[in-house]
């Protein structure tokens, strides 16, 4: 048992420019997931499968990798208060109801020839609405969209609860009544619901669901937005582990990856997180849209460059992910560092 | 997503999974230690002291 492991871990050794690569990478994804709280661990998975890893084992790690970016994450939410454990154990109980339940209608659609379809209409449907949603809600509050990046100095009980939110808390009574943190008192059976009714369409579209789990917690449920943040990763660590676990048992989790990216990307969290405090999210966001659009762009490269046998398509697939990537996280330490050196000289200026 | 599909044990899979957990906790742990040691020294060194300031 030991021996498999540290044949695992002998990987780590045997090529240096991987292992600073998967480091190197791991910082410019945590620094991404650290500013914008999402959207850097979509980008391992492609990289591995364009540096020719099978897709198991590009699958299997990116989520291994998921699974350990999730849980130091939930460490640092837990150390704020912000994760609300009750919650996340209904949330967990609902959600995997719901997502074999969602497997099970893809299959019936299947077998009617139906599925193709109707997912891509659901999939439509949905990224809309809560597209709107939120940017409706963003546009109205602070002339702004995405994540607040004030929200971290507010008490949980300043949070306004959405009005659908409130609707719902005052209309459904049904007893179990449970106390969430914010001061949130809502039924047992609406937390139900909702997680079922996401774990539903995640099963359903085949999606981690995160993107849906956290609007449905803060507009059904009414939590605070960190709380919703918080409570969403640690159902994460649960889903994250399962399927490295699952994916582990075919080989598929290689820790050669997901150790040095791990690595990496522990500390880029930390400086992205910290570059919150500092830069106005705002103007980065264009770039942020970019690189998903380059990451797409890139991926399609990469597809056609192992299609038609061309390797040059493939590494430029390769570049385009990394380089996007990396532009990205440069803009972000950029503008923090200026940021802080005009701040300080304002001060002092001031002192003087 | 796993769904309900039930895992079967295996030492050598739960040891991996395990490993995973433990680096996440030590990195965690680690590099918390590494910015209240460290950090006011580099904020120092990346904006600068009193004279760059001005």
């Amino acid at each position: 048992m030991l021996d498999s492991l540290l044949d695992g871990l002998g990987s780590l050794g045997t090529s240096p420019e991987m292992l600073a690569l998967f480091v190197g990478f791991g910082l410019v994804v945590g620094v991404l997931f650290g500013f914008f709280g999402m959207g850097g661990s979509f980008l391992v998975t492609p990289a591995l499968l364009m540096l020719e890893y099978p897709a198991p084992v590009a699958v299997g790690s990116g989520m291994a990798f998921v699974f350990g970016t999730a849980v130091i994450a939930t460490l640092k939410h837990h150390d704020l208060g912000q994760v609300d454990y009750k919650l996340g154990a209904i949330m967990i109980t609902g959600t995997t109801i719901g997502i074999e339940a969602g497997r099970a209608s893809v299959y019936y659609l299947e077998s009617l020839g139906l599925a193709g379809g109707v997912i891509s209409v659901a999939y439509v449907v949905l990224l809309g609405g809560v597209g709107a949603m939120v940017t409706r809600d963003a546009l109205k509050s602070d002339g702004g969209g995405g994540i607040d990046h004030e929200a971290a100095d507010k008490d949980l009980d300043e949070y306004e609860i959405p009005d659908i939110a409130k609707t719902i808390q005052r209309t459904v009574r049904i007893p179990p009544m449970v106390t969430l943190r914010g001061d949130v008192r809502v039924s047992v059976w609406v937390i139900t619901a909702v997680a079922f009714a996401t774990g539903l369409l995640s099963g359903f579209l085949g999606v981690g669901g995160g993107f849906i789990r956290m609007p449905a917690m803060i507009y059904a449920i009414g939590v605070p937005v960190p709380v919703a943040v918080g409570t969403d990763l640690f159902e994460i660590v649960f889903s994250g582990g399962l399927g490295s676990y699952l994916y582990g048992q075919g080989g598929g989790v290689d820790l050669g990856i997901v150790v040095p990216l791990l690595f990496g990307s522990a500390l880029g969290a930390r400086i992205g997180s910290a570059a919150t405090a500092v830069v106005d999210a705002d103007g980065i966001k264009i770039y942020f849209g970019g690189m998903l659009l380059i990451g797409a762009v890139a991926v399609g490269v990469g597809e056609i460059g192992s299609y038609v046998g061309s390797s040059a398509l493939e590494l430029l697939g390769l570049v385009l992910v990394i380089g996007a990537a990396v532009v990205v996280a440069l803009a972000i330490l950029y503008t923090t560092v200026s940021s802080l050196r005009v701040t300080r000289r304002e001060q002092t200026s001031v002192a003087d | 997503m796993a769904g309900l599909e039930v895992p079967t044990w295996d030492p050598e899979t739960a040891l991996l999974i395990g490993t995973i957990l433990l680096e996440a906790v030590v990195l965690y742990v680690g590099y918390g230690g590494l910015e209240r040691l460290f950090g006011p020294y580099l904020m120092q060194l990346l904006v600068g002291g009193e004279e760059s300031a001005r």
